[in-house]
C-alpha cells in the first residue's frame, strides 16, 4: 500500500510531464489529480491504523548502493511520525491539485505545472518515508528541485527567476550542513540507517571529535550540522530570506510547498532524529533559541507587510519557529502537532488568499482590498476559519480551533520545561500572530472598497470593457441603496466575483481540517499516556513533560488566549474603529516601521556581506584569472604564436632557388657544427 | 714546400666561391651551374689531396667517380636549362620563382 502512495504521484508526474501538451491539458490534470486523491485515500487508513497503535513497518524496495560498510537500501518506513506526514502531504497536495484546476485555468502550461506538483509530492513522500539518511537526502533535494521549478514556473517573469535561484542557493547552504551531518554520522556510527543511528546515539554521549581544528562534542556537532540543514529548508532565522521571495510562484504552490509541507521538512527531520537531539543539551538549546528568535522576528515583519501573500509567508516562517521552539524544549510531539494543524490552516489561508487574488484580478496589495466580505462570502468564511485556527481561538476543555491546541501545547511545554524566556516569547508572538492575522482579515474583508486605484484592476476593466457592461449594470442596482456611484465608491466599477467550485471545494475541506484537526487529534499527539501509545518511540516522547504541562497554573495556561485577545482588540481598534491610526503610528515611529517593512534589512545585509563579495570574487577570477591569465597565455597565446610564427616562415618561401640554397647551406652548416661539437 | 694545408685552403676557397656563386648570383642560371661544378671540384680537390697525403688510392678513385657524376649532372642541368629557356624565354635567376607556393 505504501508503495502505491509513494510511487503513484511519481508515475502521474511522468505521464503529465513527458506527454507535455500531446494530449491537451485535461488528461495530465486528471491523471495527476486522480493519482493524488488515490494516494490520499490510501494514507488516511494508515494514519487511523496508527492511531489505533500499530507497530512501525519497513518495506524494502531494493538495494541502492553497497560498498564496503556502506549499505543503502531503498526502504519505505512507516510509523506514527510518518503516518502524520503522509496524511498531511497527500491531503493538502490532493486539494491543491484540485484547486489548481480553477486557479491555473488560463495558464497555457498546465501539464507542466501539474507534473511539477506531483513530482514534488513524490519527493516529499520519499523524504518522510526514508529509512536512512541518504534516502532522506534524496527526498530533501527532490523537494528542493520541485520548489525551484515551481517558484520559477512563470519563468518569463525576471522576479520569479530571481526568487527561484535565491531559494535554491539559500537552500544549498543548509544542504551543505545536512550533508556534513550525514558524513559525520557515517564517520561516527558507521551507518546511515536511521533506526541504527538512534539506537547507537546514547552510547556516544560525551565523546569528542576534531572539527575545524577544535575538539568538540560529537553529538552536539552532528545535531547542529543537521539543524543547519533543517534551518535552510524550514526558513529559520538567517536562512529564511528565500521563503518570502518564494511567493513569486503561483499561489497553490505557496500553499502546498511553502506553507504546508516542504518547509516543515526541517521540523520533521529534527523530530525524526529526536533521540539524537535528546543526547545534546547544547544542540537543543540552539534549536530552541533559533526557533524562538525566528518566531518573533518573522511575526514582527508580518505586522507591517502589505502584500497579502507576504503576510502569510512571514506567518509561516513564524509558525515554523514555534515548531522548532517546541522541538528545542523537548516537546517533539507538540512540534509535530503544530506541524499537523498548521498544514491545514496555513494551506487554507494561502488558498483563501489565492481565491481573493483570483477575484481581485491578481492584485496582491491589501491596501487595494477592503469590503470583500459580501462580494466573496465563501472565501471570506474559509479565511475566517483559517484565521480563527491560526490565532488559536478556543476554550480549554470545550472546543477550540486547530491552532488553539497545538500552539497552547507548545507554549505550555516551554513553561513546563522551565524555559520561561522561550515561553514568554511564544506568548508575545501569539499576540503578534493574532494582530497580523486579524489585520489581514480586516484590511481585506472589512471597510470600504479601495481598489479603484489598483493597476491590476484598471487593467482588468480595460480588458473587459466590451462584455463587462451587463455585470456592471446588475451590480449597479445592488449599490444604489448606498447612494454611491461606482466611480466614487472606491470600486472604480470593478466587482469581484466568487471563485469557481474547484477552488471552493478545497477551501471547504481545509476549513473542516482547520476547525477540527486540533480537537479531534490532540489526545493522540499530546496526551501523556495516549501520546506514548501513539508515538511508540518514533520520536523522543517526554511523558513527564506532558504531565507537567497539565499541572501548570491557570494563568500560564490562559496566557496564550489572553495574548490572542489582546492582539484581536488592538487590530479591531486600529483597523476597524480608527482606520487612520495605523498610518499615523507608522509616521510617528517611522524608523521602526521602515525597519520592519524592510524585513530587518536582512536582504540588504546579505547583499553586502555575501552577494557582492561573491560577485567581486567571480569578476576577479573571470577578468584577471580566466581572461587575463589562462586565456591570455593559454589558448589565445599559443594561437598568436602559431600565426606569428607562420607569418615569418611564410616569408622564407620566396620561390627563388638561391634562397632555398642559402637555407640549405645554413642548415648544413648548423648540422656540421653540431656534429663537430659533439 | 706545398703541403696538405695549401691544397685544403685552395679547396676551401673554391668551395666558398661556389657557394657564394649560388647564393649571391642573381643573373644567370648557367653561372649557378658553374658554381655547382666549382663546389664539386673543391670537394674533388680535397679527396685527391687527402688521398695523396694518406697514401690511399680510394680517394682518387672516388674523385674519378665524382667527375663522371658531375659531367652527367652538368649535362642534365644544361638540358633542363635549354628546355626552360624555350618555355619562358629567360634564364635570369630573379625570374625563376615558380616554386613559390
Amino acid at each position: 500500500m505504501i508503495l502505491f502512495i509513494v510511487f503513484l504521484p511519481l508515475l502521474a508526474a511522468a505521464v503529465a510531464g513527458l506527454s507535455n501538451k500531446a494530449f491537451g491539458s485535461t488528461l495530465p490534470k486528471l491523471v495527476t489529480t486522480g493519482a493524488l486523491f488515490v494516494s490520499c485515500l490510501l494514507s488516511w487508513p494508515i494514519f487511523i491504523h496508527y492511531l489505533g497503535g500499530a507497530e512501525p513497518a519497513v518495506t524494502q524496495v531494493f538495494t541502492w548502493m553497497k560498498s564496503g560498510d556502506l549499505d543503502i537500501a531503498w526502504a519505505l518506513r512507516v510509523d506514527a511520525l510518518t503516518a502524520v506526514m503522509l496524511v498531511v502531504i497527500t491531503s493538502v497536495s490532493a486539494l491543491v491539485h484540485l484547486y489548481s484546476w480553477g486557479y491555473m485555468e488560463d495558464d497555457p502550461d498546465q501539464p507542466r505545472f501539474f507534473a511539477y506538483l506531483s513530482l514534488f509530492t513524490f519527493a516529499m513522500l520519499m523524504l518522510v518515508t526514508a529509512n536512512n539518511l541518504v534516502q532522506m537526502f534524496f527526498g530533501w533535494e527532490g523537494v528542493g528541485l520541485a520548489s525551484y521549478l515551481l517558484i520559477g514556473f512563470w519563468f518569463r517573469k525576471p522576479s520569479a527567476n530571481a526568487a527561484a535561484i535565491k531559494a535554491f542557493v539559500v537552500n544549498r547552504v543548509g544542504d551543505l550542513g545536512f550533508m556534513l551531518g550525514i558524513f559525520g554520522i557515517y564517520l561516527v556510527f558507521g551507518t546511515v540507517s536511521i533506526p541504527d543511528i538512534l539506537a547507537a546515539a546514547p552510547h556516544m554521549a560525551g565523546s569528542t571529535i576534531g572539527f575545524l581544528g577544535y575538539r568538540v562534542d560529537t553529538l552536539t556537532l552532528l545535531c547542529l550540522l543537521l539543524f543547519v540543514g533543517a534551518c535552510g529548508k524550514s526558513a529559520q532565522l538567517g536562512l529564511h530570506t528565500w521563503l518570502p521571495d518564494a511567493m513569486e510562484g503561483p499561489t497553490p504552490v505557496s500553499a502546498l510547498i511553502h506553507a504546508a509541507t516542504m518547509v516543515t521538512a526541517g521540523v520533521f527531520m529534527v523530530c525524526r532524529m529526536s533521540p539524537l537531539f535528546e543526547t545534546s543539551v547544547v544542540a537543543q538549546h540552539v534549536v530552541m533559541t533559533v526557533g524562538a528568535a525566528t518566531c518573533f522576528f518573522a511575526a514582527t515583519i508580518g505586522l507591517v507587510q502589505n502584500d497579502i501573500k507576504r503576510v502569510i509567508a512571514y506567518s509561516t516562517c513564524s509558525q515554523l519557529g514555534y515548531m522548532f521552539l517546541a522541538a528545542g524544549v523537548g516537546a517533539y510531539n507538540a512540534a509535530m502537532f503544530h506541524l499537523f494543524t498548521h498544514a491545514f490552516f496555513k494551506a487554507l489561508l494561502f488558498l483563501g488568499a489565492g481565491s481573493v487574488i483570483h477575484a481581485m484580478h491578481h492584485e496582491q496589495d491589501m491596501r487595494f482590498y477592503g469590503g470583500l466580505r459580501k462580494k466573496i462570502p465563501y472565501t471570506f468564511w474559509a479565511m475566517m476559519a483559517g484565521t480563527l485556527a491560526i490565532t488559536g481561538v478556543g476554550i480549554e476543555g470545550v472546543f477550540g480551533f486547530a491552532g488553539f491546541y497545538s500552539k497552547d501545547a507548545i507554549i505550555e511545554s516551554a513553561f513546563a520545561s522551565g524555559q520561561t524566556g522561550a515561553a514568554l516569547t511564544g506568548v508575545l508572538v501569539a499576540l503578534l500572530t493574532s494582530f497580523y492575522s486579524w489585520r489581514l482579515m480586516f484590511l481585506t474583508f472589512w471597510g470600504k472598497p479601495r481598489w479603484a486605484q489598483s493597476e491590476h484592476i484598471q487593467h482588468a476593466l480595460h480588458d473587459a470593457h466590451g462584455h463587462g457592461h451587463d455585470d456592471h449594470a446588475e451590480a449597479h442596482d445592488a449599490h444604489h441603496d448606498n447612494g454611491h456611484q461606482d466611480a466614487h465608491d472606491g470600486t472604480g466599477g470593478y466587482h469581484p466575483h466568487e471563485s469557481p467550485l474547484t477552488i471552493l471545494i478545497p477551501l471547504i475541506l481545509l476549513s473542516v481540517g482547520a476547525i477540527f484537526a486540533g480537537f479531534a487529534f490532540h489526545k493522540f499527539f499530546i496526551d501523556p499516556s495516549a501520546g506514548e501509545a501513539y508515538w511508540k518511540g518514533s520520536i523522543a516522547f517526554r511523558e513527564k513533560l506532558m504531565e507537567a504541562m497539565e499541572d501548570l497554573p491557570m494563568l500560564t495556561k490562559l496566557s496564550a488566549s489572553i495574548a490572542m485577545l489582546l492582539g484581536l482588540l488592538t487590530a479591531i481598534q486600529l483597523y476597524l474603529r480608527k482606520p487612520d491610526l495605523p498610518g499615523k503610528i507608522a509616521a510617528q515611529f517611522s524608523v521602526v516601521y521602515d525597519f520592519l517593512l524592510n524585513k530587518w534589512y536582512f536582504d540588504e545585509l546579505y547583499d553586502v556581506l555575501f552577494v557582492r563579495p561573491a560577485f567581486a570574487i567571480g569578476r576577479l577570477f573571470w577578468k584577471k584569472g580566466d581572461e587575463g591569465t589562462i586565456d591570455r597565455f593559454g589558448p589565445n597565446g599559443s594561437a598568436w604564436l602559431v600565426s606569428q610564427g607562420s607569418r615569418v616562415t611564410a616569408r622564407l618561401q620566396s620561390g627563388y632557388v638561391y634562397t632555398y640554397a642559402f637555407v640549405m647551406l645554413i642548415g648544413l652548416t648548423a648540422a656540421l657544427t653540431w656534429a663537430i661539437q659533439s | 714546400m706545398i703541403g696538405l694545408t695549401h691544397y685544403l685552403v685552395v679547396a676551401a676557397i673554391l668551395f666558398a666561391l661556389g657557394v657564394f656563386g649560388i647564393v649571391i648570383n642573381r643573373k644567370n642560371l648557367i653561372v649557378m651551374l658553374m658554381a655547382i661544378e666549382l663546389i664539386l671540384l673543391a670537394v674533388n680537390l680535397n679527396l685527391v689531396a687527402f688521398s695523396a697525403y694518406l697514401h690511399d688510392l680510394v680517394g682518387q678513385v672516388f674523385a674519378m667517380f665524382v667527375l663522371t657524376v658531375a659531367a652527367g649532372e652538368a649535362a642534365i642541368g644544361l638540358a633542363i636549362l635549354v628546355i626552360y629557356f624555350r618555355g619562358r624565354g629567360t634564364i635570369s635567376v630573379d625570374d625563376v620563382n615558380r616554386m613559390k607556393g
